[in-house]
């Protein structure tokens, strides 16, 4: 197979302006006739379906939450980048793009990357025009901050609630159009399969949770917008519903599922504490702007902290280690994300763990308390504040910062993060792979699209921080709606898609014996223990680190869970019926296919780069080791239970030069 | 760690048409669970003895998403304060308690099943107004209208409201004032939303009237519960600019 990723013509800042001047439009009077699928109501899907109802197309929306305002989006914390360069520190839209190019550790393509980065711009006009309190600074003006793995400060935020801001604007854009009836929202309501007839994709088979009933919807494209699958791991940041199965049943017809193995790792989550753990909980990078991280230097320091015998307040200045700060002097605790995870993984298999298993490093604000102490003193002209009363100004300080966090994390590890180092570990976060998608945002299914977290374009093998909620709601407001316009303006003349024809026949047959088969194994274990087992291979073979043998015994062993799953599994309660054993046990069931390709992807790139690091390429110092030459290029999946096949993008660089990448 | 033993009563519903009614379960817990990971507990042993597990809503078990909804020994949410169910932890209970766990209960929520319930009229409160009426593209330049930052506080503050219900549920009345008001005072704060403000709040007002919703008397559970301490204040303002609005609107 030969894949097209449709990069227009021109130099890289014109492209995108080019193409929307060029780009086959959809006439107002056609629109009204033409109808679209949106699955998915996170950032990326709620603004797609609210801009496409603006636009005058026929949208159906489609969510499994029970409202969309649910959606996972609502979760991110930190902010969302755009190169408006208001703090005058030198950024720019060529800076954004090369930022998140190298951040990638170079695998994912120019020409997206360029377009997200020139957007980003107007996503912020949006979102201010729709109400979302960003925060902002004494003279009213829009405020920044920085994330990890740039020098500039280029990230808007709300608090540590950006994502609920953004997607309750998105949501409430979307909420207009449903009332006006652009738009028709399908809430509990989970997409079962793709419908694809005569070679495009033409709808889905929906299952009406409520009901248990499988419902027939056709349209002339469908968008999915359905987020990642960091859930493979079983534990991850992802809220609990977030799945792959919409993407996974588009990759069973025929799509191709891009860089499946490149995850992030998140290295600010609260450690797990115990067997019985259901999810992780983040702690957002912009922590680490203010957030200095270390470990005991002495392993019988690590010793008695683990055992309760000291805390992290017994430990002197000179027997820490701040590690980031020592190993990267220019970056220092604002490394990207793969780098610092890997990092602390390094220190813990050392034996400087903090916390009672042993996976923990700290996370400390002291310095930052007494700095911002210091300054709140100057500005209040208290020459002689005592020690206390610094502390206590620059602890307000924090608390307005990150008031929401530290709260969170108080009543998760029921320890005062004021006092006491916050204690943090990795965990999985996101998911860089996903749908293969061209330019358009097509993926190879004509007339089938694939938007935010969903798709694989444009964080390459490491996404830079709070550049998620950035392509999620470019995708949705400022790039879908036109390019989906090259496929339907051939499709004016088409009509109505009929529902009855023998494809959605039998995309609803194979569904409901999908759905019977589970229920009819009436096994003896919970969907619940296979997800769990099948998360631990994933995390042990699969996760912050990977060899070639790991990977090789990860595959044979998911095998093995598939085929005890579908001997063993017990799914109560019955398939007509309001039943979220169900729902879940499909969902671990595409699963349990999705990580066998995770684990070939990963056995498959003979190379370290970004978050897949493979421990027999890497640098003497530690460091990941790209093999340029060889794997220049998207990994392109077709599923196929026996062995599935790739295909390779070649990635080419025209504008920047591969090096290795470095935050020393 | 230590364990807990509990009793825990549940209601059990099979639909809005069957009736319910509460059963006891024994679960072994310990202080680092959260209370849905107790409840999880719960679920593994009814599914371990071939039995339908306890349907309730949870997804991101962090607090900002709203889904989760139970109340608690008669608390929405539970005893503590500004915390919702999934943020709740074990630690805040005793060995040998005995813990009562409800749907969150009103006219306007029909039950689904068990701890489930149907909050789409939320949706349908938005759907009638809360937003700000800005096709995408549309919009100047961010920082072309500067906000005072005090104002934003007090907007974000408002839009914080994660659309969980506890302030209906915690209500006599079975009132949507506190959600209701919350939108209009985020969108209405802001000079972007102030255009339509008074329109928006008929709208919305007409609309939770018309979905059952009680009326407010005052009471302030409402707040009380709220896991985001969405404050009364904005019940205050909604009522100022309604009385403003039916006076002086001519729409
Ligand atoms: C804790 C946390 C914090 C984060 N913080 C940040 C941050 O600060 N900055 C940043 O840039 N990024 C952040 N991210 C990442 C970012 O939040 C996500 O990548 C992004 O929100 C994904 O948006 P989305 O619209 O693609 O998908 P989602 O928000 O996951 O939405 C998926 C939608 O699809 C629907 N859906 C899925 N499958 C089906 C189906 N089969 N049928 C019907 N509907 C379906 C769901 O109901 C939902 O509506 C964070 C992530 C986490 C986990
Ligand atoms: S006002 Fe508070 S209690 Fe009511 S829905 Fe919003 S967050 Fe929940
Ligand atoms: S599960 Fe999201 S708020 Fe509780």
């Amino acid at each position: 197979m030969q894949l097209d990723s449709k990069i227009p013509e021109g130099p890289l800042s014109e492209k995108w302006k080019k193409y929307k001047s060029t780009v086959p439009l959809v006439a107002p009077n056609n629109k009204r006739r033409i109808e679209v699928i949106v699955v998915g109501t996170g950032l990326a899907g709620a603004s797609a379906a609210a801009t496409l109802g603006e636009l005058g197309y026929k949208v159906k929306a489609f969510t499994f939450h029970d409202s969309p305002r649910r959606a996972h989006s609502i979760a991110a914390q930190g902010g969302i980048n755009a190169a408006k360069n208001y703090q005058n520190d030198g950024d720019s839209v060529y800076r954004l793009f090369y930022d998140t190019i190298k951040g990638g550790d170079y695998r994912a393509r120019e020409a997206n990357v360029y377009r997200l980065a020139e957007v980003s711009t107007q996503i912020i006009d949006q979102c201010v025009a729709q109400g979302v309190p960003f925060a902002r600074e004494y003279g009213g003006l829009l405020e920044n901050m920085s994330f990890g793995g740039v020098q500039v400060s280029r990230t808007f935020y709300a608090k540590g609630q950006t994502g609920q801001q953004l997607l309750i604007g998105a949501y409430q854009a979307l909420s207009r159009q449903i009332s006006t009836g652009a738009v028709k929202m399908y809430n509990r309501h989970e997409m079962m399969d793709l419908v694809v007839v005569d070679g495009k994709a033409r709808g889905i088979i929906a299952r009406n949770l409520l009901t248990g009933e499988l419902e027939r919807h056709s349209a002339h494209c469908v968008l999915l917008a359905t987020g990642g699958y960091g859930n493979v791991f079983y534990l991850s940041t992802n809220a609990m519903g977030s799945n792959v199965s919409a993407a996974w049943r588009a990759t069973r017809r025929g799509a191709l599922m891009a860089n499946p193995c490149f995850t992030q790792i998140h290295p600010t989550c609260i450690p797990q504490s115990g067997d019985y753990q259901s999810k992780l909980t983040l702690m957002s990078e912009s922590l680490r702007n203010d957030g200095r991280v270390w470990v005991p230097k002495n392993l019988e320091d690590a010793k008695a902290i683990r055992e309760g015998k000291k805390t992290a307040l017994d430990i002197k200045e000179e027997d820490r280690d701040y590690y980031l700060e020592r190993r990267y002097p220019a970056f220092g605790n604002l490394v990207p994300r793969d780098v610092a995870s890997r990092a602390a993984k390094v220190e813990c298999d050392k034996g400087l763990g903090v916390s009672p298993t042993g996976l923990a490093v700290f996370l400390d604000f002291s310095s930052a308390i007494e700095r911002y102490g210091k300054a709140e003193a100057n500005t209040q002209g208290l020459t002689n504040a005592s020690p206390e009363e610094i502390k206590a100004m620059g602890t307000k300080v924090v608390e307005d910062k990150y008031g929401n966090l530290f709260e969170m994390y108080e009543k998760i590890a029921g320890e005062n993060p004021y006092i006491y180092p916050m204690k943090i570990y990795p965990a999985v976060h996101y998911t860089m792979g996903g749908l293969w998608v061209d330019y358009n945002l097509e993926t190879n299914i004509p007339g089938l699209f694939a938007l935010g977290e969903a798709n694989f374009s444009d964080h390459g093998a490491n996404r830079l921080g709070a550049s998620a909620l950035m392509q999620g709601l470019a995708d949705g407001y400022f790039v879908a709606p036109y390019t989906i316009g090259q496929f339907l303006a051939n499709e004016i003349r088409t009509g109505e898609i009929n529902t009855q024809s023998a494809a959605f026949e039998e995309a609803e047959k194979q569904t409901k014996s999908r759905i019977d088969r589970l229920m009819n194994v009436k096994g003896n274990q919970s969907v619940e223990s296979f997800h769990r087992r099948l998360g631990k291979i994933m995390w042990d073979l699969c996760g912050m680190s990977r060899n070639a043998e790991g990977l090789k015994e990860g595959r044979r062993l998911i095998r093995e869970l598939r085929e005890e799953f579908y001997k063993d599994v017990f799914v109560p309660g019955n398939a007509d019926d309001f039943n979220p054993e169900l729902e879940k046990a499909y969902r671990v069931a595409d699963f349990l296919e999705l990580g066998e390709l995770m684990m070939i992807d990963a056995y498959e790139r003979n190379e370290s780069c970004g978050g897949h690091f493979r421990e027999e390429y890497q640098t003497p110092e530690g460091e990941a080791q790209r093999d340029d030459e060889n794997y220049t290029y998207v990994a392109a999946w077709k599923w196929d239970d026996n062995e599935p096949q790739l295909t390779k993008e070649p990635l080419v660089f025209e504008n920047v030069k591969l090096i290795q990448r470095s935050y020393k | 760690m230590s364990d807990m033993k509990l009793t825990v009563k549940v209601w059990r519903q099979k639909n809005a048409k069957t009736p319910g009614k509460f059963e006891t379960y024994k679960v072994n817990a310990n202080e680092h669970m959260s209370f849905l990971e107790m409840m999880d507990v719960l679920n593994e042993q009814l599914v371990h003895d071939k039995k339908e597990p306890v349907a309730f809503e949870h997804d991101c078990r962090e607090g900002i998403c709203g889904a989760c909804s139970m109340v608690i020994d008669g608390q929405p949410h539970g005893p503590l304060q500004a915390t919702t169910t999934c943020q709740l932890h074990m630690r805040h209970f005793k060995d040998g308690d005995t813990i009562t766990v409800e749907p969150f209960r009103a006219k306007a929520f029909p039950v689904v099943k068990d701890l489930v319930v149907d909050r789409s009229a939320f949706d349908r409160i938005i759907q009638s107004g809360g937003y700000i009426s800005v096709n995408t593209g549309q919009a100047v330049d961010g920082n072309s209208i500067p906000v005072e930052k005090d104002v934003a506080v007090k907007a974000f503050d408002a839009a914080t409201c994660i659309g969980c219900g506890a302030c209906v549920a915690a209500c006599p009345n079975g009132s949507a004032m506190l959600f209701t008001s919350a939108k209009i005072s985020h969108l209405g704060l802001l000079p972007q939303g102030e255009i339509e403000h008074k329109h928006r709040t008929l709208k919305m007002v007409a609309q939770m009237d018309k979905e059952g919703f009680g009326y407010c008397t005052n009471i302030g559970a409402c707040s009380a519960e709220c896991p985001k301490e969405i404050s009364l204040e904005n019940i205050a303002r909604m009522n100022r600019s309604f009385i403003n609005a039916s006076l002086t609107t001519d729409k």
